[in-house]
């Protein structure tokens, strides 16, 4: 049995090991989430808000994705609305504000546990047409950067990469590195299942991951639900 | 842990088990293949008739046989009596074993037992053992077929090893039709001991051998697989087929990685990163390891095409879409070096379309030209044999050898033999890859074109589309190796 992280945990993990993730605070209430954000010089409208817990697995699904918040009084709105939405299945939840980064490319790259190979990182087209595009590459983790950069010159959709609807090109050092700290943080983590960024965008030529999800094994914690 | 396999693939001496006077039976096949191979070394038939057998005295047994004499024991026998055999064939000196015998891991319950007490007793006698439950073991360098099936194959340096036994026939099969022949070709049967990464072990260092051809369905631990093969891969070419890559599809999974990571791409990523040539199938697995025994690498994907018809030019021009290689902007002097040689109705572009404009020399001439040009890194050349397959209708019709047909005819004919062998020498010559694909090869591979390169050992491709494929697989090949900093 396995769990899915919060995303905020989820974040924090993948952050600490060199992944770029777009500045964000978190808290229980609108006026919470409103304080932080005006403390906070990194978080800069326009926002993104959204619900997350450990039972929350996929949030737009469920419309728990409020995107181009413009203001304090949208924000506050938009957060009461996200709490309202919660459900009693939901367990512990909260908001997650981030800043919304313009950016037309997006990414995925992942780690998961193979039965065969142990744990493997993957790197492709992302957002939500991910699975139904399936132009991904796999490798074992660890990661040299050779096997990395390999990685990227794999995907059919090569011209993602040049320069890009006015867009500079992709750092490729920087979607190395990214792709490295990934892998280092599933093999630092214990009970390690898997983990996407998904979307992984481009940010003046940067990969930033804009969303994040770890599984883990569930430990001590029961979990009655399937996993999926 | 890694085996001396020296008396399985080179033994001086074979005990063959199970030898009756029935040419049915899997040890009279045996017997009979392996002196139809022409191995020289010793060799002693056992079996409960005496007698002889194809004119070789049958022992009644092992004990009879000269101690020392044998290295190696080929097993036919019924699986209750083969653990005594294989002691009493250790007490002769014997340090390799080729069980064909089945009745074990395939057979249920009780095979499972026997094949983990055969496991057990190889480790104890220090036997290396292949099979059981496979069909033999071929080796040219010691002239050698010990299969309980056809064929034998020509001298080359292709060494297979597959988990399935009749793909190794496939295999060799392949070496007669395309003339690119094998060094070792050994089927592993159950695999109780030796795997597939154990023969690639050996291989890697096996003097006979530059590429090997690996068929595998199955893998027991994937990561000491990748472990494994990836500094053998660095040592030297491995080509892989895998069997049942559609088996295993997506799995349930929370994440979006997880849902996406098939068996079949994991295996295809782990190939890539571990510098494994993945082919698709049983006949491009062989057509990708007979260039790379036959080819030298190319220093990048620049690629020509050299064409005498401008169709197939095209066909090659489509087949590199989605593959590593570039149809190359001709050099300008190139162009100008050409332009002296052919009349000026030719192409002015890659693919060079001769367009018929050829004399005697003209083929050897631009293939040189074009191979020695610093920019090119490799050639696609198409049509060869369409001069002999002129003649060969010549040669058939009811005119030959009157009206000056017979002339023309053998003109024609010792063109397409030249042509193939400047092909050969020039490749050789200038490290510059030329690969060859012409439908004559399977329509009629004695036409001189392409039966010339199979009697030089080098491989025709009957299209232009599987020429590209085989030379873009040596091509990401050659760029995996510069990527770490290996030699070409």
């Amino acid at each position: 049995m396995t769990i899915t992280l919060s995303e905020a945990e989820s974040r924090r993990i993948v952050a600490r090991h060199g992944v770029s993730v777009s500045p964000f605070v978190t808290g229980s209430s609108a006026d919470a989430v409103v304080e932080a954000v005006n403390a906070d010089p990194n978080v800069t409208y326009p926002l993104v808000a959204k619900l997350c817990g450990r039972r929350i697995a996929h949030k737009t699904e469920r419309g728990l994705v409020r995107l181009r918040i413009a203001d304090e009084e949208a924000l506050r709105s938009a957060s009461n609305d996200l709490l309202a939405a919660t459900r009693p299945e939901d367990g512990e939840v909260e908001l997650l504000v981030s800043s919304m980064l313009p950016g037309n490319r997006e990414l995925i790259a992942g780690l998961t546990t193979d039965p065969q190979f142990g744990l493997v990182a993957m790197f492709g087209v992302g957002g939500i047409l991910a699975e139904a595009v399936r132009d991904v590459s796999f490798r074992l983790a660890p990661l040299q950067p050779i096997d990395a950069a390999e990685m990227i010159d794999d995907l059919e959709t090569k011209q993602l990469f040049g320069e890009f609807r006015g867009e500079p090109a992709v750092d490729r050092d920087a979607l190395i590195s990214t792709l490295i700290g990934l892998c280092q943080a599933g093999a630092d983590l214990e009970g390690f299942v898997s983990a996407d960024l998904n979307p992984l965008i481009i940010v003046d030529g940067k990969p930033v991951a804009v969303d994040s999800l770890v599984e883990v094994e569930s430990g001590d914690e029961p979990d009655e639900r399937p996993s999926r | 842990m890694s085996h001396d396999l020296s008396s399985l693939f080179d033994p001086k001496g074979i005990i063959i088990t199970g030898v009756s006077s029935h040419p049915g039976k899997f040890g009279f096949v045996v017997l009979h293949n392996l002196l139809a191979s022409g191995y020289q070394g010793r060799v002693f038939p056992v079996g409960r008739e005496p007698g002889e057998v194809l004119g070789r005295e049958v022992f009644g047994s092992i004990d009879d046989i000269p101690e020392g004499a044998a290295d190696l024991v080929f097993i036919c026998t019924p699986q209750s009596v083969n653990e005594d055999l294989l002691r009493a064939a250790a007490a002769k000196g014997v340090t390799a074993a080729f069980f064909a015998a089945a009745g074990y891991r395939e057979a249920g319950p009780d095979g499972v037992e026997a094949e983990q007490r055969l496991k057990a007793l190889a480790d104890e006698l220090g036997i290396a053992l292949a099979g059981p439950n496979g069909q033999g073991v071929v080796s040219t360098p010691s002239s050698m077929c010990a299969q309980i099936v056809a064929p034998y194959a020509p001298a080359g340096e292709i060494a297979v090893a597959s988990q399935s036994g009749n793909f190794v026939s496939s295999f060799l099969n392949l070496a007669h039709h395309t003339g690119v022949g094998i060094s070792r070709a050994v089927a592993a049967g159950n695999a109780a001991v030796l795997g597939i990464v154990d023969y690639l072990e050996w291989f890697a260092d096996d003097p006979a051998t530059s590429v090997s051809l690996i068929y595998m369905e199955s893998i027991d631990n994937g990561r000491e697989f990748f472990d494994r093969v990836r500094p053998l891969a660095e040592r030297q070419p491995i080509v892989v087929v895998k069997g049942g890559a559609s088996a295993a599809g997506a799995r349930a999974a929370a994440s979006h990685t997880g849902a996406m990571a098939s068996d079949d791409s994991v295996f295809d990523g782990m190939c890539r990163q571990a510098g494994l040539i993945r082919a698709r199938d049983v006949e491009e697995g062989f057509e990708v390891a007979a260039t790379f025994a036959t080819q030298p690498l190319p220093l990048g994907n620049r690629t020509v095409i050299v064409t005498s018809v401008g169709g197939w030019g095209v066909a090659a021009v489509d087949a590199m879409a989605h593959t590593s290689l570039v149809p190359m902007t001709l050099p300008s002097d190139l162009m100008e070096a050409i332009d002296l040689k052919l009349p000026p109705r030719w192409s002015k572009n890659n693919p060079i379309d001769m367009a018929g404009g050829e004399t005697r020399d003209t083929v050897p001439e631009i293939l040189e030209m074009v191979a020695t040009h610093p920019e090119v890194d490799s050639v696609v050349f198409l049509g060869l044999g369409i001069q002999s397959n002129t003649a060969a209708m010549m040669r058939g019709g009811p005119f030959h050898p009157d009206h000056g047909l017979e002339r023309i005819v053998e003109f024609h004919e010792r063109q397409d033999a030249r042509y193939a062998t400047a092909m050969s020498d020039i490749s050789q010559r200038t490290g510059t890859p030329i690969v060859v694909a012409t439908e004559l090869a399977n329509a009629h591979p004695d036409n001189p074109g392409p039966a010339t390169l199979r009697s030089l050992g080098k491989m025709c491709h009957a299209s232009a589309g599987r020429a590209v494929r085989s030379l873009d697989l040596l091509t990401r090949h050659a760029a995996w190796r510069r990527a770490r900093g290996l030699s070409a």
